[in-house]
Parts: C-alpha cells; structure tokens; sequence
C-alpha cells in the first residue's frame, strides 16, 4: 500500500515520464534498492536524479515541495499542513498494525483486532466529516496516505467476515470517490488480486 | 497579540523539544506542566486522539506530536530556520527525525526499560539501530553542521536522556567505546551554551526518572 501512495502523487502532479520498477520483496530485493535503501530495505524509493528518497509519506511531502507548480497535496498554512501530517501519522501508526493483525495472522481472538478495526475506520470517518475528501474540494495527503488501504478492504472482509460498507458507509463514499479521480484508479492494486496475493501469502508463511 | 501556550512536561525530551524551537526563534510562551497520572481537561480537549504532551496552542488553535510541532514552529517564524530549504535536504532529516523517533525509541524501550520479552534481543536491535546512526555522523559536527538543527534537537534524546537512563538502571548499550561518533556529536551538541542552558538539570532529573522507574537511590 505504500509503493501506490507516491504512483498517486506523481499521478496529481502530472508526472508520467517516469520507470517504475517492481520489486519481488518476498523473495528477494534487488542490489539497487538495498543500496538505495540501506536503512530499512524497503519500497516504496524515489530515486530523483540519482538520489534517493525513501518512506512514502516522506517521498510524497517531497514530490509536492518539489513538484509545487500545481495540485498542492499539502496546505501551505502551517496549521492545517500539521493537521494533515498528523492525520497521515495516524493512518500509518494506528491503521497499518490493526488491520495487518486481520489478515496476517491466525483466526483466533479476532473479536478485539476487528472492535479495533472499526473504531479506527469511524475515527477517519469523523474526521472527513461533511468533506468530499481530507484535502477538501481535492485529494491531499491524508486522502493518499489512507486510500491506498482500500485496495486491501475485500482482503479485511474475507478474513474478518466484516462488511465495511455497512460498518463505515461514509468512509466507503469517500473511498468510492477517489477511485472517479485517474490518478487512484490508474494507481491503486485491484482488491481481487490483493487477496489472491495475501492468501498466497498465508500460505508461504504457514498462517492457516 | 499571540498566545502560545506549551502543555508539557517538565524532564520529557518531547516537551523540551518544543520549547527549544521556540526559544532559538526567540518566541515567548506559556508553559503549563501537566500531571500525566491527572490529565488537565484542556489536554484532553487538545489532544483527544493521543491524549499525550506537548501540545503547542497558537491562538486557540492544537499543534500535536513533536516532530510536527516543531515542522510548525519552523514554518510560522521563520527566523533561525531549523529545518534546510532544499527539498531533497529537508527529506534526510525527516526520513532520520522518524528514524530516531520511531526506531531507536522504541529500541530503547524495548531494551533498557521492558521488563519482559527478549531483552538479549532488543538490546542486540539498540545495537543495531545506533549503529545505523552512527554511520550518519559526520566527526566533530552537529547535523547541521556547525549550528543546532531539527535534527540535533530531535536527537537530544540520545545525546542526553539515553545516558541519563541507562546509568539509572545499569544497563548500558550506548558506550563511548562503541559509538564514538555519536558521544562525539553529543559532546559538542550538549557543550553548546544554549542546548545547556535548556536542558532540564540532571541532579533535578534523575530522581524523577528514578521514581518513574521504579529504581531506589
């Protein structure tokens, strides 16, 4: 989900000149990234002009500092940028744990993950409020760093039994309209193949 | 006429690091000590999701976690800029601000102040961690170079609340012998007139952070 976060940031500022290449981190990561990325080894890295940027939300408060031209992603009010950097902390601290415990581990004392699960995704439902998106009239930062999870919601649904729709209708709105904008749809992973890939998943790791 | 109110506490590196921003942007504030067994109601209603200091009130308005609040304060006075302008720049210190915040934090946690799980481990990971940064250090320089930067103030916690605990609790994984490069930045760093004088004092600290331990004089 976080690869998909700087496609879409690329995508809002107009920039399609450039090579996407996919790493196999299951199996093994390739000499560039672990040169690029010595720290953590991970993707999502830009590499800009032979420089790296590593950590998604950082690349993409990156592309919109250097990229400022047009579709700010961030507020220029100081007050309203740290709000949306707070909101997108909240996604990757709060968000990532709980729903990774849904799909990647065993079935059994599911009922806490799954109370939890909802309560973050009400938490993100109050605060979009009356809002098209977090951004407002536009996506922004708190919209790119969350929508990339949908891509994951059949996964949350087949292994919780949940339905998010009834359980969080606004947030499915929300969810529904980023995907009319080309820059989501043209970068987000399609939920069915998401879910055939974590089911794989399972299976390598031996989680029933 | 502004109001800036900080909400903090005393000995923590979080709340020291606010007042620190804006003191090296010459701002005046109020600071309000918070009982973090007895949360004031206006904390709450400022920090409802975390329910954590800092926060800095600007005019009525919230600026929570530090790291934030510090992007916050360098943004709305601009003088004695914290953070580079260069975008690629600016992306280094966030990409290490987070490294040391969420990484060697929580590895020091883990290693030095659990008192379950597999210690052996976590102190092998602190290890690892501040290996990693040590590698970052350039010999005899703050991280911005020869002035107090956002990442220097970020990493006061390492220079000075590390040492600190682990000489209250015995257990040292951060030595000079092993990290050099980082005592050396902490020397200059902590020798620096103003980082000294708001530093909150060891003698005063010390016993605070015992008592939180758990640990007897």
């Amino acid at each position: 989900m976080f690869a998909m976060r700087v496609k879409i940031a690329l995508a809002e500022k107009g920039i399609t000149d450039y090579e996407c290449r996919e790493e196999n981190i299951v199996v093994s990561k390739s000499p560039l990234l672990l040169q690029m990325n010595p720290v953590h080894k991970k993707i999502p890295v830009l590499i800009h002009n032979g420089k790296p940027i590593c950590e998604s939300l950082i690349i993409v408060e990156y592309i919109d500092e250097v990229w400022n031209h047009t579709s700010p992603l961030l507020p220029t009010d100081p007050y309203l940028k740290s709000h949306a950097k707070f909101w997108a902390d909240f996604v990757d601290k709060k968000m990532y744990p709980v729903q990774k415990k849904i799909w990647a581990t065993k079935e059994e004392s599911q009922d806490e993950t799954k109370k939890e699960f909802i309560e973050i995704l009400k938490t993100f439902e109050k605060e979009l409020g009356d809002k098209c998106y977090f951004g407002g009239d536009n996506i922004g930062f708190v919209d790119i760093a969350l929508i990339t999870y949908y891509s994951f919601f059949r996964t949350y649904e087949y292994f919780s039994g949940l339905s998010l729709e009834a359980e969080c209708p606004q947030l499915i709105a929300w969810a529904k309209r980023c995907l009319l904008k080309d820059s989501v749809s043209s970068s987000l992973a399609d939920m069915d193949k998401v879910l055939e890939i974590i089911i794989e998943y399972r299976k390598i790791k031996g989680i029933a | 006429m502004q109001e800036i109110k900080v909400y903090g506490v005393w000995g923590s590196p979080f709340s020291r690091r606010v007042e620190i921003a804006l003191k090296m942007k010459g701002v005046e504030y109020e600071f309000i000590e918070e009982d973090l067994e007895n949360k004031s109601d206006e904390l709450l209603m400022y920090n409802p999701v975390h329910k954590k200091i800092p926060v800095l009130v600007h005019n009525g308005k919230p600026v929570v976690e530090s790291s934030l609040i510090m992007e916050y304060i360098d943004e709305t006075w601009k003088q004695n800029a914290l953070l580079p302008t260069d975008p690629y720049d600016r992306a280094q210190v966030r990409f290490w601000a987070k490294f040391i915040d969420d990484k060697i934090m929580a590895s020091v946690g883990a290693a030095l102040l659990s008192k379950g799980g597999d210690i052996s481990k976590a102190k092998e990971e602190m290890q690892e961690l501040l290996t990693v940064l040590e590698s970052e250090i350039t010999k005899n320089k703050l991280f911005g170079g020869d002035k107090v930067s956002f990442l220097d103030i970020i990493g006061l916690f390492v220079a000075y609340w590390v040492p600190i605990v682990q000489d209250i609790l015995g257990n040292h994984v951060l030595t000079r012998d092993k990290f050099p490069g980082i005592y050396e930045w902490a020397d200059v760093l902590l020798d620096d007139a103003f980082i000294k004088k708001n530093l909150p004092d060891k003698d005063k600290l010390i016993p605070i952070l015992r008592s939180r331990f758990g640990v007897k004089p």
